[in-house]
């Protein structure tokens, strides 16, 4: 191998990559769903450094703020929340592997045969910085989606918090007295 | 040598490929309700990077980024619907096994 051909940039993506990749198979397989959601932790990152290599600067940071700042402590919380800690590791049994597996590897052979077959229109164009270029297309030609993914987050807002009080609810008038626990 | 050293788009396709497949495998086998989220996140993540790539490798601008940013939008809302639905689940049943989760009315 000619160490000359190996630049920085390649060291990172290929570092970034197999990061992803331990990780998520980590996510898949881990035996207890805590390794599980911490593995996602590693996947989550590892992409929005693929992101900032990409130069999207301001997708990788939103990544990281709402993937790993959000929606990964919202798994923690449910991970918690609905496992006894005593059995957390009873409870991230794989079912089907047998099957899943090959099917999962036929399809990544598919996907990937497609997708370094096809002769892709490249560009030439360097990739530059773009939060000004993006923050320019989110408010005149994506306008519309920009607004309806405020209304969309509002109302999973609104129906996330109506569902979980709903479901309180119900338990507080059907389970007897002395039989609460905490979650209740 | 040049081909596999020099990172291009294929190059993410393949990952993103392969992350699609571990997704999809997560999803297929788990039997825990937040463990199939999580597979469902992968999947999700595998096209965000998908469209990102194809943005700076093919499209030369910012569209792909713009969808990447509403998939992650989406992923959010998501999140907290499913896991909302997850807790209210938990409460009547006593477990998120989705094998044992599959009446509709008892």
């Amino acid at each position: 191998m000619d160490p000359s051909l190996v630049t920085p940039g390649t060291l990172f993506f290929f570092l970034l990559a197999s990061v992803v990749l331990i990780s998520s198979v980590g996510v898949a397989l881990a035996p207890n769903i805590l390794y599980s959601a911490f593995s996602l932790l590693g996947t989550l990152a590892g992409i929005a450094g693929l992101y900032l290599y990409l130069g999207a600067d301001f997708v990788g940071i939103v990544q990281l703020l709402i993937y790993v700042g959000g929606i990964l402590v919202l798994i923690l919380f449910a991970v918690l929340l609905t496992n006894k800690i005593g059995e957390v590791r009873l409870s991230n049994l794989s079912a089907g592997l047998s099957l899943g597996v090959p099917a999962s590897v036929a399809l990544f052979a598919l996907l990937a045969r497609v997708a370094t077959s096809t002769q892709w229109p490249l560009t030439e164009e360097a990739a530059a910085p773009g939060t000004a270029r993006l923050g320019d297309a989110f408010l005149r030609e994506h306008l519309l989606p920009f607004e309806l993914a405020s209304l969309i987050l509002l109302m999973a807002l609104v129906g996330a918090m109506v569902i979980a009080r709903r479901a309180a609810k119900e338990e507080s008038r059907s389970v007897p007295e002395g039989t609460h626990d905490r979650l209740a | 040598m040049t081909a596999v050293l020099s990172v291009g788009l294929n190059h993410f396709l393949v990952l993103s490929a392969l992350l699609f497949a571990i997704g999809l495998l997560t999803v297929a086998t788990r039997r825990n309700a937040v463990a199939i989220l999580m597979g469902v996140e992968l999947i999700l993540n595998a096209a965000a990077l998908n469209f990102v790539a194809f943005s700076n490798y093919v499209e030369g601008a910012v569209g792909g980024q713009v969808f990447a940013v509403f998939i992650i939008v989406m992923a959010a809302a998501e999140a907290a619907i499913a896991l909302a639905i997850v807790l209210a689940i938990f409460r009547h049943f006593r477990t998120i096994d989705s094998n044992e989760t599959a009446t509709l009315n008892n």
